[in-house]
């Protein structure tokens, strides 16, 4: 008994990337605060560069390790298991970030400051305490014209709904055997993904308000920019699944990579769907349409 | 606990075997996926983050010893500002209580309590041989250590009026964004997403590992309540957290990208700043002292000889304290302008929690009652927790009405509370804690006299500290501000000499860790006798590299 490992928990080496990941973290928001401060310091994009690369090889060095723990059978049942709770936990802080930016919504859109927009300087006035006050509560905020979210949004909405059709087709396939549907439907997945995301960036550039200077536009951008960013890892995720597909590293019966990527994807599905609701329909409610 | 205890007493008193063999000196310290290890290395970061918390607040006290402005000029020089004008030198103050409060904060006490004597007994007390995720423990516990770099490399750089984030541990805008130019205000924000996100993946490891990785036997229902506490915690971190890093991502928008989340002139609310905060801010003051509740229940039981009184309430009391701690922020927030209603709303709300929290109080007083009680270091400190900390909760539900708080608010009483709740309550519960299984971690007993001594000259110090700002704050004395009327000097000067005191009872317990290590006898598995009920006391001290390599398992007679 002695010094024989006797359970099926998985008791790991020593290991250098969370060393690696920790530094690379704040080598990044070094950078961040360099880039952003170029008055003070001209290396932030380097520094900043150098920290998006370090968090990278982290990932990739990190997850590959676990890919091969997981193929040299460390993952017993139990171990499964962990990962599952581990995920389900990650998207349930995931949640509690998009509560925040939900939040700062709901404030500016049940409460609105009283603004007035001059349209030849671009610029908008808090007129609180003043003359038409009450009328100048309006959100969202006076001068902004929204995008209509039955064109280019309801679009996003149904090619993200069908993607969610798209990678449980994939599931399905996969725990039945076929590894050629589940090739399918990722690959339609990731194209979804990729869809959405493209279309999303063509409405930003198109879109009738700028990026800052006004409540609405805010929360906007960074609601939806944090979704657009959420859309993008779950997009890389499910292509990593995809390349893992094509070497065959799934099987019926032990796929919590392709599992995870799915509950995430499903995750940011949900997001975009309150965005949908709350952001584009309601909260543009009876804003000049652009 | 009649457990197959004596079996790995047999095995674990073999050193030599494969479990044992540690790795180098870097691979063990920098590499590690040890939880003990890991834990180890959590306690040491924040005795180091709580020397220099507590110079800070040393420089504050000094400050504050006398009317007038003394020192601030020359504290100004230290961060490297020349010959700093009055303005400059005010912004020190600021810089100090925001390094003071989110260094004792987020480096200290929950590095110390949930990193370290959570990495540490977790797995010991629920018979496990590490934690789920032993890896991402290690990146948690590094990630906190970047947050304190940022947070250090923040004091140096420019922040405005002067150099470092000078605007308390709140943030508050529009202190934090327009009113702080310059690049310290973003370091000190990143150094709350670094350590946020470290703390965010402890979070889920804590969960999973006591989700799953019990002993054979050992339900819900019999984990020991420090477990329980740790539980409790780390789901308040995971729910709460994200939400900081969403307001705290806000304030860098709004400092160097354009937008108008807390500008009022641009359609933003200040306030909504406050809101998201405070949701984040206030599970967080129960993220600090919930582990503390743990520790002193085991202690209470150990040294009382008895299972802990209404051990169900107990475990419960924590949740609800945990579910509650949800929906009572805004009481940080009675002077904002809010109406009366949503005020009513708070202090019911608030008050309900001295609910549970009554109820652990008498619980651990019952559990006294008729115990044979040994008065060893650990129990003389979780008498002077349950002592202090509940001075601390009755001025809290003074403080939960809010229309009292009308006339206190941003006073000294505040801050008197706060400290008799975390720097009394949980610290307290941290050194508690430490005497309670310093011998388990390091396998070298301590001395009682000078654990016995610390207490005494501690308990002296701190009250010394504190209760004097009862008298300063129901006075009027404003919290923040670095100058005062002379007739607020008495107190200040008596305040002043308990911190004094206080750094004395530290360095007694830096000779007693030093007696330790060189003269301490050598700790058995369970030291402090048959009340050490629960597996930690099932092994050697220090455990083996590796423990329970056969899980133990808990039979049906068993208690918790």
């Amino acid at each position: 008994m002695a010094g024989a490992k006797n359970h099926d928990y998985h008791i790991l080496p020593p290991d250098i990337w969370p060393l690696i990941g920790a530094i690379s973290g704040l080598t990044f928001t070094t950078g961040m605060v360099l880039f952003m401060h170029p008055e003070w310091s001209s290396v932030g994009h380097l520094v900043l560069g150098l920290g998006i690369a370090g968090i990278i090889a982290t990932m990739f060095g990190w997850f590959s390790k676990i890919v091969n723990e997981a193929h040299s059978g460390d993952h017993t049942p139990i171990v499964q298991l962990h990962m599952r709770y581990g995920m389900i936990l990650f998207i349930a802080s995931e949640v509690m970030f998009f509560v925040g930016w939900f939040w700062s919504w709901f404030d500016f859109a049940l409460f609105p400051a009283a603004l007035t927009y001059d349209e030849a300087a671009g610029l908008w006035t808090n007129i609180a305490g003043q003359d038409g006050e009450a009328a100048a509560r309006i959100f969202p905020n006076a001068g902004i014209h929204v995008l209509d979210a039955f064109d280019l949004p309801l679009l996003n909405t149904l090619i993200l709904l069908c993607s969610g059709t798209t990678v449980t087709w994939a599931h399905h396939s996969l725990i039945h055997g076929d590894r050629d549907g589940l090739k399918k439907g990722l690959w339609l997945t990731v194209a979804l993904g990729a869809l959405f995301t493209a279309i999303q960036a063509y409405e930003y550039g198109h879109a009738p308000f700028g990026f800052g200077g006004v409540a609405y536009s805010s929360a906007f951008y960074m609601a939806t920019g944090f979704h657009g960013f959420h859309v993008l890892v779950g997009t890389i995720f499910l292509a990593v699944c995809l390349r893992r597909a094509y070497k065959g590293h799934f099987t019926p019966k032990q796929h919590f990579g392709f599992e995870a990527a799915a509950w995430y994807w499903h995750f940011v599905d949900v997001v975009w769907l309150f965005l949908f609701v709350v952001v584009y329909v309601w909260g543009g409610w009876g804003a000049p349409i652009h | 606990m009649a457990t197959t205890a004596d079996t790995f007493q047999a095995h674990t008193d073999e050193h030599h075997h494969d479990a044992d063999h540690k790795p180098g000196f870097f691979v063990r310290w920098f590499m590690s996926t040890n939880h003990k290890d890991i834990g180890t290395l959590y306690l040491i970061f924040a005795i180091f983050a709580g020397i220099i918390g507590g110079a800070f607040s040393g420089m504050m006290r000094m400050e504050l010893a006398e009317p007038g402005i003394q020192y601030l000029h020359t504290f100004a020089t230290w961060f490297g500002a020349e010959n700093p004008t009055m303005d400059q030198a005010l912004h020190t103050w600021n810089v100090l209580i925001t390094a003071h409060g989110l260094i004792m904060v987020f480096f200290m006490v929950m590095p110390a309590i949930i990193g370290g004597f959570g990495n540490w007994f977790v797995p010991l007390m629920i018979g496990a041989p590490d934690m789920a995720f032993p890896r991402m423990n290690n990146i948690s516990f590094w990630l906190t250590v970047a947050g304190f770099c940022s947070l250090l490399a923040s004091a140096f750089v420019p922040g405005g009026t002067g150099l470092g984030a000078g605007v308390g541990w709140t943030v508050y805008a529009p202190l934090s964004t327009t009113g702080s130019v310059g690049p310290a205000m973003d370091f000190a924000i990143f150094s709350l997403h670094l350590a946020g996100a470290g703390s965010i993946l402890g979070a889920t490891n804590f969960i999973t590992t006591i989700f799953n990785m019990r002993a054979p036997g050992m339900t819900l229902h019999k984990m020991p309540l420090f477990v329980w506490s740790v539980l409790v915690t780390a789901f308040l971190l995971l729910l709460a957290l994200p939400v900081l890093a969403a307001a705290i991502t806000m304030l860098l928008t709004d400092r160097n990208f354009g937008t108008t989340f807390f500008d009022a002139a641009g359609g933003g609310d200040p306030i909504l700043y406050q809101h998201l905060f405070w949701f984040f801010g206030h599970p967080e003051v129960y993220i600090m002292i919930l582990p503390a509740f743990g520790i002193i229940s085991q202690i209470i039981s150990t040294f009382s000889r008895k299972p802990v009184f209404g051990y169900l309430g107990m475990a419960y009391a924590m949740v609800a304290i945990g579910v509650v701690g949800f929906i009572v922020w805004a009481h940080h927030m009675y002077t904002v302008g809010m109406d009366v209603n949503t005020k009513m709303y708070f202090t019911a709300a608030t008050m309900v929690i001295a609910v549970p929290t009554g109820i652990k109080i008498f619980s651990w007083i019952a559990t006294m009652w008729g115990g044979s009680i040994e008065f060893k270091s650990p129990m003389v400190w979780a008498i002077g927790f349950i002592f202090l900390f509940t001075v601390g909760g009755v001025t809290g539900v003074y403080l939960a009405n809010g229309g009292i708080d009308n006339n206190v608010h941003d006073t000294y009483f505040v801050v008197a509370h706060f400290h008799y709740v975390l720097s009394l309550g949980a610290v307290t519960g941290l050194f508690a804690g430490f005497y309670y299984w310093f011998p388990k971690m390091s396998g070298k007993m301590h001395s009682e006299f000078l654990a016995h001594l610390h207490f005494w000259i501690f308990f002296v110090g701190v009250n010394l500290i504190f209760f004097p700002q009862h008298f300063l704050g129901l006075n009027g004395m404003p919290r923040r501000i670095p100058d005062y009327p002379e007739a607020f000097a008495y107190w200040n000067g008596i305040s002043t000499l308990g911190y004094e005191i206080t750094v004395v009872s530290v360095l007694v317990w830096f000779v007693n860790i030093a007696y330790a290590y060189t003269m301490g006898k050598k700790a058995e598995g369970n030291y402090w006798g048959e009340g050490a009920t629960t597996l930690e006391w099932t092994l050697s001290s220090p455990p083996p590299f590796h423990q329970f390599e056969t899980l133990p398992v808990i039979e049906d007679k068993d208690h918790h």
